[in-house]
């Protein structure tokens, strides 16, 4: 087969295709509605006429010769019996008309006017600029001129009606008259509309030519019972050149103007629905079934049209999607695969003097025994199926030069992606592990950049086919390589939810581990020495929590940093601090401080960032896997759970909470009766209602935190939800509150509830009641349970969020595609300007400074005084 | 168009604290920078003559202003403007 050089294209002309060059590029004309004979060949000067191109096999094109597949079809015309209008710009002949002389068709202009215009243009298309503007300023100015300085013609209102009608002086323009007008222009007027009269004269808008697409993209299928189905588009020229036959008989028999004039709407509208079928206005023309016919416009539109869906986006092979679940055993850059995927997935082997007997052993072991080998492409490009039966045969006969179908093994560099792609953390390589049963498995500590989780979420996996699509993916997109975030120039893969409290539960307590424990600790890990033990009890050594995660840190690793259990006192103490919230590293060993969120967590880990940086991502890599590995036996060790019992809260406690109710209710009252004796101080910029609402909600939110604060005070660090919530693992005291004390004040739109019945929330209150709980104040806790009042307020309050959620995630999504649109071409230059395609200048230097945010301190400018520590022996808070 | 008497009571956009710093790049400055970015004076970002900053410092259709701007990252940033109608 011989195959055409690509060709380079050098530029694109838009513009207008005049009927001259309708009929030149013609190979027919086509003048029969009818497709194929009784026999089933296509009918001469039909639709499927052979010289427009073949589909079906055993058929020769009789333009250029080719067979199905390799003729790419040819266009052919059918003549229009009565112009009609383009619907497509419809828009533009209403602007024309306007601006033209109805009866010498110039231009409405002063002859200095449309000079400057032209000027005007000129340069703009030179800078390559848009020249919308100065022409719609030519239609506008060109439409108020009352009569025509070149012929002294009165001008008359041109009403539109869409789509395709214009009434001038209540009398219907046909499109022959508008033709004709249009005819009249002259060159240099049509430059000043921003035309070129060579690419596209305005008259060209109204059709007396059809060009017929060629059979190829319009194939006919045969159904199972022998029946022909043929393309909607064919369906749709089939109207037209019926209609433009009727037409023509009736014209030709001198039939009424009134039914020549229904007969040419009738044209008009199979026209404008052959090239749109969804424009307002017009019916949609259907198929038998009742379903709308999918015409030229159609397929090129929207989502799933030739652009966005054929174009922009494939269907591909060599891939995978199954559910996802965890595995903190497995390496970062590691993903599980199920076995039967991994047999399903091929790579194919070129066969070299160098591989041939691995090549063999694949052969050899078939399709069914993992690692083997699905097909074999011989020498002439035959492919083969190996099968358990033939593969000892066809492991003997491989050659060099053939290729085989290697079944994917462990160690391969896959492609792991999770949708929606939002970032280019969404797509990485990953090494394969095969393993048994049927989800992908991955390190939880990948889930932050993928944004996954495992309620369910499912993932695609790609396997890239060439050497150099190996060799890119490795080093570019490598998990490794992209555990720094390029959005803030921090990690974004690292330790969540049980990762950091594992490791905080380590480090914080003051236990001592014996040397069994410390071992079943690190085992995983491939660390094979303890340090010293921190000393002796009843003879056994023992370690501490801090020194078994020592370990893992690299031994070169300097480090001071607040904790996030940090309690931001007003003056810090620094290494003495009491919460043990300051965390000292030196030479890699932690010596001070707890180990949580701001260590190791995604987006917040300073260690990881440090060693990204300072060190190398294997380091950095090595350094995660061994702390997830550590975490979970960490916390498996302690045992860590949470009931309904953590949230219990002892009776005067409760008594307090019930006060600090009862007075902010008080308060509220007092707030009600001031603002109903019109005594309340107004607050600058509000309205005394609003000041009141306000009052009233300052006054609940500080009431709800005292109780929350209450309660914190009986809830230690031996409740497992305030070690989640201080150690940053998961959730917060805010949620912890309003589960032990007080849920708080439900909102619609940060105001309390209003609407309901008339006067009232519900028909449990009075009318014009302003209390709290009338107005969604819930005072129970979770714990406690809801009042039916209460519970229902929360209701609202919790739609509130589900439906705000919906509408963010879908105005963001399309937000995110207008802006990835409009920047997806610019690129950052070696001499660090942003330009675009034509090498405009965007940005003189890339975001001012021309700092990259991935080697970024956290987005912050102080990387220099990072540096300057370094190097003068400080260490860096 | 008649300019309009000045009153002195005019607001003035370049003593604004908001508003950057605008000044018009003599030929040799202009020639200069064309060199270190190796560009046409049309591949530059663009400003309106009638833009409030350009028309306070005179910019001509066709002159090119160096705006300076303060960044907190950058100290100060550079960008140049052609002036366009």
């Amino acid at each position: 087969m011989v195959i055409a050089t690509p060709k380079r294209i050098k530029q694109i002309k838009f513009g207008l295709i005049s009927p001259k060059e309708f009929r030149k590029m013609s190979v027919t004309r086509v003048i029969t509605a009818d497709t194929y004979d009784d026999d089933g060949f296509p009918i001469e000067m039909g639709l499927m006429d052979t010289k427009l191109g073949v589909i079906d096999p055993g058929l020769r094109c009789k333009t250029c010769g080719g067979r199905a597949g390799e003729c790419p079809g040819h266009f052919g015309h059918i003549e229009l019996v009565a112009p009609v209008i383009h619907v497509g710009f419809a828009k533009l002949i209403r602007k024309v008309l306007r601006a033209t002389c109805r009866n010498c068709g110039a231009l409405l202009l002063a002859p200095d006017e449309k000079k400057k215009y032209v000027e005007q243009i000129k340069t703009l298309k030179k800078m390559g600029q848009s020249t919308e503007d100065i022409v719609n300023d030519v239609f506008k100015e060109a439409r108020k001129a009352g009569k025509c300085q070149y012929c002294g013609e009165e001008q008359q209102e041109i009403k539109f009606e869409k789509p395709t009608t214009y009434i001038e002086n209540e009398h219907k323009l046909m499109p022959t008259d508008i033709r004709s007008r249009l005819e009249k222009m002259t060159e240099t007027d049509i430059e000043v509309i921003g035309m070129d009269p060579q690419n596209a004269r305005p008259e060209w808008i109204v059709l007396t030519v059809l060009p017929v697409p060629p059979v190829t993209m319009r194939p006919s299928i045969t159904l199972e019972s022998g029946q022909r189905s043929e393309d909607d588009l064919t369906h749709k020229l089939v109207d037209i050149i019926r209609i433009n036959q009727r037409f023509q008989e009736n014209r030709e028999a001198g039939a009424p103007q009134l039914i020549i004039e229904d007969l040419w709407e009738l044209l008009q509208y199979h026209v404008t629905t052959f090239i749109d079928n969804a424009v307002s206005g017009v019916p949609p023309a259907r198929h038998r079934s009742g379903r709308p016919l999918k015409t030229l416009s159609q397929r090129l539109k929207g989502k799933e049209g030739r652009f966005r869906g054929s174009l922009s986006g494939k269907r591909v092979n060599f891939s995978a999607r199954t559910v996802i679940s965890p595995d903190p055993n497995l390496r970062i850059f590691e993903v599980g695969v199920p076995l039967e995927v991994a047999k399903e997935l091929t790579i194919t082997m070129n066969i070299t003097p160098r591989n041939l007997e691995e090549v063999k052993e694949y052969v050899r072991r078939g399709p069914e025994n993992h690692p083997g080998a699905n097909y074999i492409v011989r020498a002439d490009g035959r492919r083969v199926k190996i099968t358990d039966k033939n593969c000892g045969e066809l492991a003997d006969m491989v050659e060099l030069g053939w290729k085989v179908d290697r079944q994917i093994k462990d160690g391969d560099v896959v492609l792991f992606n999770r949708q929606p792609s939002l970032h280019r953390m969404s797509i990485m390589a990953h090494e394969i592990k095969v393993l048994p049963n049927k989800t992908f498995r991955l390190n939880p500590a990948v889930c932050p950049p993928y944004n996954a989780d495992f309620d369910g979420d499912e993932m695609n996996l790609h396997v890239p086919q060439t050497e150099e699509a190996r060799a890119e993916a490795k080093i570019l997109m490598h998990v490794q390589e992209n555990i720094l975030s390029p959005r803030f120039g921090g990690p974004i893969i690292g330790g969540i939810h049980d990762h950091i409290s594992g490791l905080f539960l380590l480090t914080n307590a003051k236990d001592k581990i014996n040397k069994n424990d410390a071992l079943e600790l690190l085992g995983k890990s491939e660390i094979r020495e303890l340090s010293e033990p921190a000393g002796k009890e009843n003879g056994e050594p023992y370690w501490t929590g801090k020194q078994i995660f020592s370990q893992i840190l690299p031994k070169e690793l300097n480090l001071q940093f607040k904790a996030e259990i940090c309690e931001h006192c007003d003056v810090c103490k620094g290494v003495d601090c009491e919460n043990d919230a300051y965390v000292v590293i030196k030479d890699g060993v932690l010596e001070k401080g707890s180990i949580d969120e701001k260590a190791i967590g995604a987006f917040k880990s300073v260690i990881l960032d440090k060693l990204m940086k300072e060190f190398n991502p294997q380091i950095a890599c090595k350094f995660i896997d061994d702390a997830t590995r550590l975490s979970v036996r960490g916390i498996m060790r302690k045992g860590f759970s949470f009931g309904i019992d953590d949230e219990y809260i002892p009776i005067d406690a409760q008594t307090q909470i019930n006060e600090v109710m009862t007075q902010a209710k008080d308060k509220v009252e007092k707030l009600i009766a001031a603002y109903k004796a019109g005594e309340l101080e107004q607050l600058p910029g509000r309205t005394l209602t609003e000041t009141l609402e306000m009052e009233i909600m300052k006054e609940l939110s500080k009431a709800r935190d005292t109780t929350g604060d209450i309660a914190g005070r009986h809830l230690g660090m031996d409740n497992s939800a305030v070690i989640m919530a201080k150690s940053g693992a998961r959730g917060s005291m805010l949620n912890l509150t309003q589960m032990a004390a007080c849920v708080g004040q439900q909102a619609v739109r940060g105001e309390r509830i209003k609407r309901g019945y008339a006067g009232r929330t519900l028909s449990h209150f009075g009318r014009g009641d302003l209390g709290a709980e009338a107005h969604g104040f819930v005072r129970a806790s979770y714990k406690s349970g809801l009042s039916p009042t209460e519970y229902f307020f929360h209701a609202i309050g919790g739609r509130e969020g589900l439906v705000d959620t919906a509408v963010r995630t879908s105005q963001s999504g399309y937000l995110q595609r207008r802006l990835v649109n409009a920047l997806q071409d610019l690129e950052v230059q070696y001499d660090g300007t942003v330009r675009d395609t034509r090498k405009m200048i965007i940005q003189f230097k890339y975001g001012e400074d021309g700092i990259n945010p991935m080697n970024s301190d956290f987005s912050k400018p102080d990387a220099v005084k990072r540096i300057i520590d370094s190097v003068v022996g400080k260490v860096k808070e | 168009m008649k300019e309009k008497e000045p009153t002195g009571r005019e607001f003035k956009p370049l003593e604004h604290r908001m508003v950057p710093r605008h000044e018009i790049l003599t030929d040799e400055e202009l020639k200069k920078i064309l060199v270190e970015f190796n560009i046409e004076k049309e591949q530059m970002p663009k400003i309106r003559v009638s833009d409030p900053a350009a028309s306070a410092v005179k910019a001509k259709v066709g002159d090119v202003v160096r705006v300076t701007r303060e960044s907190p990252t950058a100290g100060k940033a550079i960008f140049y403007r052609l002036v366009i109608v």
